[in-house]
């Protein structure tokens, strides 16, 4: 075990799987000699070679359908976005092409292809740059969407989902590369569809994705010092969603909080809430809260970035409502 | 004018359905033939079209519920016809007549464009809670705590958890004061209530199962007695300790269905049984150059080429595909092969129509669809029902031989069991050969001994001839 950071893991789970599989390759904006927008490639066109490490133009829409196209003929491409912002512009490739081939050609083609890259807001980048857009994804059969929050996560995840025979949309928090983790040496995997508990409690359930799961944690050790113990529940991919850890968890506390980066209308928690409240309902002892950010596009002033994005006290406050302690 | 519609027959054997999807929505227009809802019966999820032509005004039963045949399931009539009298009256005597007289009032109430459901005035006493209104609460607001609301007939204001612990302490909802939003009476204030403690203050918060988890003791059992009642608790489900030496696992409703109809005709129907082993050599032989033919264009299984046979012997024997109707024997001019599917919690019997004009390909495809369809529950009414006699298989499970229970209204059913490697006396010598038992079980009303027995000689004359299947 080594404790790592969330770049350093991604950078292995892909170095590994190369090792392993020559028909896995990277292709991306920046990805061999500038060792990716994030770094995330260090070093590795040096190791693989511009044959397996392609700079590709500024062109989304080109490169994202070339991956899917070599995915056709046998080949695992992992597809990197420089942020899931710019898969906008490729997401006809993604949605129409990848999710769609194995069922238009009656399972002739499988699409082993991974898009990965940052997602969420950053830092005063602006409404362009700073979107969560998981719940696009989440909404497509034929995709998975993998959102891993801890560096073992996101190795682990990865590796699956590069080994994985159909499109893999992967999308790793932009804020979240300098975090560091515990990370299991050698070729661990984490199944795709399988949550996990990030911290245990009795009181009430937070259900939390990608950097949400660190703003419930906090929230957590804060709310602790009350008295209240909350157990928070990392489901760590939307689609297949590990529906029976939720309904397990609240069953327990009888109370859930569900925190999401992205905006409220049709987010990824408003599916969240109805499993819960579909599987739960006798166990419920307060309505299901959910904590998104502004149903605005990101401003560019700091001070208002931060008012429109869920922050601890959020997460305190409606944990509050939850257990009826605010009126 | 407006009437009530009634849960229709969807099923020969249904006697109550489960409406499990609502298609149609209050204030759709519906024409003769549309489909207003999908409903679970003993056996399959079927159609429920309407017959009438109008404009569907009023929903009387939620998805999910559990409706008796005939019992009121909507209102149809014109737009905007007041349907107050006949909701009360649908409501007020559930189960009886099915189009019971129409009370309408004269007067048209103005239709609004909004969703209908809003629009239908509640009615009297306490009509199912379909449309119930919802929580007005905006999730993110702060919610005020106002008083409850002064009306001491009303609905008793619980979340889901402290009425389900109500039940399990023993506590009667209606004297507890609750402390949520609107008065609405949540955990804390049932466990308040039962430990005679005042309600917790804004800091400290019970973990949520160690106190359930209490011995309800000193308290009187008359209480029990008045206590509000959920109408489903999970906690309930949970064994009480000490109580641990079985559990009841409710029964679905094709569960119900299968134990009332084979206690029907197990009791009703005198059974009896033939049995022979046939020479399963030549079939085994016929079957494998079938399948040789076929490649990957499909498989014949044994029993497939058992239901061909069927067939071709109940054409041979007509007196055997029959049913006793009381007063007449009816002996049916085609053959309709039913075919027991094994499915989770329970069986259903696809049928093979017209099975002695089909190929032994076409069979085996349309019982492997049957089949794959029978386990998602995915079959249709007419597929389920019409066959005029049964096969039943086990011997894929390594069965030798057993008997089964007539599937009424059939006079036969043939119970199969698997082809064995056995030693056989084959021109005053022991060798080896391959068996199979079959039993026939027969109606005896329909079927006498020698009759049973003739059918069973044509069976197996074309099984141990395999070749005569094809002609």
């Amino acid at each position: 075990m080594a404790v790592i950071s969330y770049r350093e893991a991604l950078n292995q789970a892909m170095r590994e799987e190369m090792e392993r599989d020559a028909n896995v390759f990277v292709m991306g904006e920046e990805v061999g000699h500038y060792n990716g927008a994030y770094k995330v490639t260090q070093g590795m066109l040096q190791r693989f070679s511009e044959r397996r490490i392609i700079d590709a133009p500024i062109a989304e829409m080109g490169f994202a359908g070339i991956g899917v196209g070599a995915a056709m003929v046998g080949l695992r491409p992992i597809i990197e976005f420089m942020t899931f912002n710019f898969s906008l512009v490729a997401i006809d490739q993604i949605v129409n092409n990848a999710a769609k081939i194995y069922q238009m050609s009656a399972g002739q083609f499988h699409i082993p292809i991974v898009f990965r890259g940052p997602g969420g807001p950053a830092v005063q980048v602006g409404s362009q740059h700073s979107q969560s857009l998981e719940s696009f994804y989440a909404h497509v059969p034929g995709l998975k969407v993998v959102m891993p929050s801890t560096a073992a996560d996101a190795k682990g995840l990865l590796k699956t989902a590069i080994r994985d025979d159909n499109p893999v949309v992967f999308i790793e928090g932009e804020t979240l590369y300098n975090s560091t983790w515990e990370v299991p040496d050698g070729d661990v995997l984490i199944p795709i569809g399988k949550g996990d508990i990030k911290r245990a409690g009795s009181d009430i359930t937070l259900v939390a994705w990608s950097k949400m799961v660190w703003t419930c944690l906090d929230a957590a050790k804060e709310l602790a010092k009350d008295g209240i113990e909350c157990e928070v529940v990392d489901p760590r991919t939307l689609r297949p969603l590990d529906v029976d850890l939720i309904v397990e968890s609240v069953t327990k506390t009888g109370r859930c909080v569900i925190v999401e980066i992205g905006w409220p209308v049709a987010g990824f928690g408003a599916e969240v809430a109805y499993q819960v409240q579909k599987h739960c309902l006798d166990a419920l002892d307060a309505p299901i809260e959910r904590v998104t950010s502004e149903d605005v596009p990101m401003p560019y002033a700091k001070n208002l970035e931060d008012e429109v994005q869920p922050q601890v006290h959020d997460v305190v406050a409606a944990v509050k409502r939850a257990l009826y302690l605010e009126a | 004018m407006a009437q009530i519609l009634g849960l229709p027959k969807l099923s020969p054997t249904m006697e109550e359905g489960v409406l499990v999807k609502w298609t149609k929505k209050e204030g759709d227009k519906v024409a003769p033939g549309d489909l207003i809802a999908e409903v679970e019966t003993d056996k399959a999820n079927m159609d429920f079209n309407v017959e009438d032509e109008g404009v569907l005004l009023k929903l009387l039963v939620a998805e999910g519920a559990t409706v008796k045949l005939g019992a009121p399931v909507a209102i149809i009539g014109k737009a905007g016809e007041d349907v107050t009298a006949l909701v009360a009256q649908a409501t007020g005597k559930p189960a009886t007549a099915p189009k019971a007289e129409p009370k309408v009032e004269p007067k048209a109430e103005p239709k609004m464009d909004a969703p209908a459901a809003a629009a239908a005035p509640p009615a009297q006493n306490d009509a199912p809670a379909y449309n119930e209104a919802p929580n007005n609460s905006p999730p993110n607001n702060v919610v005020a705590n106002k008083p409850p609301p002064a009306n001491p007939g009303a609905k008793v204001l619980a979340s889901p958890l402290a009425k389900s612990l109500a039940v399990e302490l023993g506590v009667d909802l209606r004297t507890v004061t609750g402390s949520g939003p609107g008065g609405r009476i949540v955990e804390r204030d049932v466990k308040a209530a039962r430990g005679g403690a005042p309600a917790p203050a804004a800091d400290v918060v019970p973990a949520a199962d160690s106190e359930a988890e209490a011995p309800a003791a000193d308290d009187g059992a008359d209480t029990k007695s008045t206590m509000v009642l959920t109408t489903r608790s999970a906690r309930q489900l949970v064994p009480d300790a000490g109580a641990g030496d079985y559990e009841d696992l409710p029964a679905s409703n094709m569960r119900k269905r299968i134990a009332q109809r084979l206690t029907e005709a197990k009791r009703d129907i005198p059974h009896f049984y033939l049995q022979r082993p046939i020479d399963a050599a030549p079939l085994m032989g016929f079957r494998a150059r079938l399948n040789e033919l076929l490649g990957d264009r499909g498989k014949v299984s044994v029993n497939d080429l058992v239901i061909k046979a069927v067939a071709l012997a109940l054409r041979r024997v007509p007196e055997c595909n029959a049913s006793w109707e009381g007063d007449a024997i009816r002996r049916y001019h085609r053959v309709h092969v039913g075919v027991a599917v094994a499915i989770e919690d329970g069986l259903v019997t696809p049928v093979v129509r017209d099975a002695d004009q089909k190929g032994i390909g076409a069979i085996a495809a349309e019982v492997r669809d049957l089949a794959d369809r029978a386990k998602k529950r995915g079959l249709k009414g007419h597929e389920i029902t019409g066959s005029t006699f049964t096969v039943s298989n086990l011997g894929m499970f390594g069965i030798e031989r057993f008997t089964a229970i007539l599937n009424p209204p059939e006079a036969g059913i043939l119970a199969v069991g698997a082809v064995l490697d056995t030693p056989v006396v084959a021109g005053g010598q022991v060798v080896a050969g391959k068996r199979m038992t079959v039993s026939m079980s027969c109606d005896h009303r329909v079927i006498d001994g020698a009759t049973g027995a003739r059918w069973l000689i044509a069976f197996a004359d074309l099984l141990e001839k395999p070749e005569s299947l094809a002609l």
